[in-house]
């Protein structure tokens, strides 16, 4: 998804992880993912650098569908679609 | 011609079920260290398998085991020896010190306070979010008797077992990741 296209994005949960490092936001959005129904959108605020390397890993093995990610000044909002 | 076919679709089942009694999504780590942050490294990777929907099946031995003693527990019935190794060697994870740096304690100080600092979790709560996750520990039961452990003294965790080497070679032989630390 482009940024325009993600900014319009709504979440059905979003998960505030900010303030965690590793492993904390990873084990935040598999608590998460069990509160929300397949095809539906989780949004991770993360201030940790490496989440955005492992959400996406994370979703590859998870078969979720991981839309992107959009930058805010000390923090990073990920997107991704339940499978 | 038919039963040849019977004969290579039984076939094909065997196989079939050898492959999925095979290895699991699952992770089997020995954790042999006492050091801080070796057993910080063993905690992060053990509760990160979790959220990757792994099973996790921690083997601690040797000098680990330090780590696994509760400090507000004392036992009884010890002799000279075990009572020894029990004054000289940590009681519990908050006693134990990192593998370099340690520079008589003021390096573990110093890890305990950026650890703080850049939001890592500590020790106490590793163990406290393992516990929920279902993070399995088994205590070599050989060490802890070489060292004068007793299971009476060790922390109270919910999925704890003391087992021999057979339990992790069953564990770690059907699992995709095995680890030594």
């Amino acid at each position: 998804m482009t940024t325009e296209e993600l900014k319009k994005v709504t979440a059905n949960h979003i998960v505030d992880a900010r303030g965690t490092a590793c492993p904390g936001p990873l084990l935040a959005a598999k608590k998460a993912i069990g509160d929300i129904e397949s095809g539906e959108i989780l949004e991770i605020l993360s201030s940790d650098e490496g989440t955005k390397h492992d959400i996406p890993r994370w979703c590859e093995k998870m078969e979720h569908d991981f839309l992107g990610i959009l930058e805010e000044d000390s923090y990073s909002r990920l997107f991704l679609k339940k499978a | 011609m038919s039963t040849e076919i019977e004969n290579q679709i039984l076939e094909l089942q065997k196989k079939v079920g050898k492959l999925e009694k095979g290895t699991k999504d699952q992770l089997s780590m020995v954790v042999f260290s006492g050091d801080l942050d070796k057993i910080l490294a063993a905690m992060i990777i053990a509760t990160g398998a979790v959220a990757y929907d792994m099973k996790v099946k921690l083997f601690f031995t040797f000098w680990a085991i330090s780590s696994l003693r509760d400090p507000k527990k004392n036992v009884s019935g010890k002799n000279f020896i075990s009572k020894m190794f029990g004054v000289m060697l940590p009681k519990g994870r908050n006693k134990i010190k990192l593998s370099k740096m340690n520079m008589g304690g003021m390096g573990t100080a110093m890890i305990k306070g950026l650890m703080k600092k850049h939001n890592v979790a500590s020790l106490d709560d590793m163990f406290k979010i393992a516990g929920e996750l279902g993070v399995e520990i088994n205590i070599c039961e050989m060490s802890m008797n070489l060292m004068g452990f007793k299971a009476e003294e060790m922390i109270d965790y919910p999925h704890m077992n003391i087992c021999g080497v057979a339990t992790f070679l069953a564990d770690a032989s059907e699992s995709k990741v095995q680890l030594f630390i």
